[in-house]
């Protein structure tokens, strides 16, 4: 689902790569944890997948397509096939959570009633049922989340990353946003989340990447976070 | 569906951006209207001109039965007369370069077609423009040569010199035209300007949206298509509202105040208007969406 071949990134102006050579694999329905310092290359590993940025050397594959060769103007359709939850939630503060959500399928020409049939289901299905005309300042982080969760997830892609999603929440809503994750990933989706989070790493089990200076140095599965912070 | 989202993201954009969206209203509608002033001033004075003022430099009228000429003695030019004068010309080779005879039918043609906004054009009957030849020589400078071959010659009314008649109208419309202009490409260069500068100021202010609809995949098209034509609208909006200000210009200032007042000059009218409307319309049209696409292509990457 997702490759990447002894791929560098290195940003310009910068003398240290963001990436070194790394190699991985996340094969499709997996659910990989992204851990490492600040500044050790996981954003921009997602970036990367996302087409956001483009690798200095080596392959990058998503679904199917070679990043590095794939037209300008086929871009917008990769990112159909992949949903996006970041730490700040990116809400628009006008709409409210009905909106922002269905938002995501009006851009894509989604029809009235397809819009009207998925979007209380989506929501139902993150637990946001019954606030639906709630603003997003009228919510907790947690239900925030939830609603960039269910934006994500609402055009049902193959593909959801997720970069530090539960960095501006509470332990316990913490929590609750990864178990909702894990849902989703138990529907076929395949979840990359890029985290600082040791006690849901720990208490998830799941495959874990840790990386330091660009470089990965542990990929085990079912890993725990490991001693670096 | 995207349609209606689409219109949906053109009215909150116009909304949002009100102030500048006006901006871009005013400075069109200026730099337009300067510009409709210089296209109206070059259509005045070929409308001056006429169809033979650049064709031809000296004109020799037939005498009519109606002419007050001495010379025509109250009768029309016969045929032999014509002929002779006809004559006469070929002889006058190589300085006459050209010979172009109009029938009174062609010259009232003519006539109603130059002084289309006069009152005078209704007055006018076939018969009334005599019927007359049109000389072109091949040295402008010599056309006194003409006039004194043929004035008072034997049924000929009169001899013109057109330019004599009409240059002292050019110089002051030249001077309008080059003013115009120049101060239309300043106003054009300010909306071009303030275009590109309204679709910074809203692809800053619609941040958050576009960039969640880069995120979701929404296509170029989706994403800038909002932003061309929020300016496209606001500048066919003034050039609209030239459009009214060169009508009320050449309707108050022409139609209804020269027209009735100089009767011996072909003015322009309501209907120069509406020719150049549309160039003027699709001028800005094209401009609008040119400067959206560069501003768009550099500012807003997808």
């Amino acid at each position: 689902m997702i490759r990447f071949e002894n791929v560098t990134k290195v940003y310009p102006r910068s003398t240290r790569p963001a990436l070194h050579d790394i190699s991985l694999e996340v094969n499709r329905g997996e659910f990989v944890f992204v851990v490492g310092q600040s500044g050790s290359g996981k954003s921009t590993l997602l970036r990367l997948a996302l087409r956001e940025e483009q690798a200095t050397k080596g392959t990058v594959l998503v679904a199917g397509h070679e990043l590095g060769r794939l037209p300008h103007r086929k871009v917008p359709r990769l990112r159909r096939e992949i949903g996006t939850v970041f730490q700040d939630f990116r809400l628009l503060p006008n709409k409210n959570v009905y909106q922002n959500v269905a938002f995501a399928l009006q851009v894509l020409g989604r029809s009235g009633h397809a819009i009207r049939q998925v979007v209380p289901e989506t929501l139902e299905m993150v637990g946001l049922a019954g606030k639906e005309k709630r603003l997003p300042h009228e919510l907790s982080g947690g239900e925030q989340q939830r609603v960039a969760i269910a934006r994500a997830f609402v055009n049902k892609p193959a593909i959801l990353l997720a970069d530090e999603p539960t960095g501006n929440l509470d332990p316990t809503n913490s929590l609750e946003i990864v178990r909702l994750l894990d849902r989703i990933n138990r529907t076929g989706t395949t979840i990359v989340m890029a985290t600082h989070d040791d006690d849901i790493v720990d208490q998830l089990r799941k495959r874990v990447v840790e990386l330091a200076n660009g470089q990965i140095i542990r990929d085990e599965n079912k890993g725990v976070y490991g001693t670096t912070r | 569906m995207r349609l209606q989202f689409i219109l949906s993201e053109i009215g909150i954009g116009l909304r949002r951006n009100l102030s500048m969206a006006i901006s871009v209203v005013l400075v069109t509608m200026v730099s337009m209207y300067l510009l409709g002033l210089g296209l109206l001033a070059q259509r005045q004075a070929d409308t001056f001109k006429g169809y033979w003022y650049d064709r031809v430099q000296v004109t020799i009228f037939m005498c009519t039965e109606d002419s007050g000429e001495p010379a025509c003695d109250k009768k029309a030019v016969t045929e032999e007369q014509k002929k002779a004068i006809s004559a006469q010309l070929d002889q006058m080779k190589p300085l006459v370069k050209n010979v172009y005879y109009e029938s009174e039918q062609q010259a009232y043609d003519r006539f109603q077609n130059q002084f289309r906004n006069s009152p005078l054009a209704g007055n006018v009957r076939v018969g009334d423009i005599p019927q007359n030849f049109r000389v072109q020589l091949s040295d402008p400078t010599k056309y006194e040569v003409i006039v004194s071959s043929f004035e008072g010659a034997p049924g000929v009314g009169a001899v013109q010199d057109q330019k004599k008649v009409l240059d002292k109208f050019f110089k002051g419309i030249n001077y309008i035209t080059i003013f115009s202009f120049v101060l239309a490409s300043l106003m054009v260069l300010c909306a071009v300007l303030l275009m590109a500068t309204t679709i910074r100021q809203a692809a800053f202010s619609r941040r958050r949206e576009t960039g969640i609809m880069k995120l979701v995949g929404a296509s170029n098209f989706t994403i800038r298509f909002p932003f061309m034509m929020e300016t496209l609208l606001s500048a066919l909006v003034g050039a609209g509202a030239a459009t009214a200000l060169l009508w009320a210009t050449a309707n108050y200032g022409f139609n209804r105040y020269l027209n009735q007042l100089i009767l011996d000059q072909a003015f322009i009218g309501v209907s120069d208007v509406w020719a150049i409307a549309p160039w003027m319309v699709a001028g800005v049209a094209a401009l609008s969406i040119g400067t959206s696409w560069v501003t768009l292509w550099r500012y807003l990457r997808v």
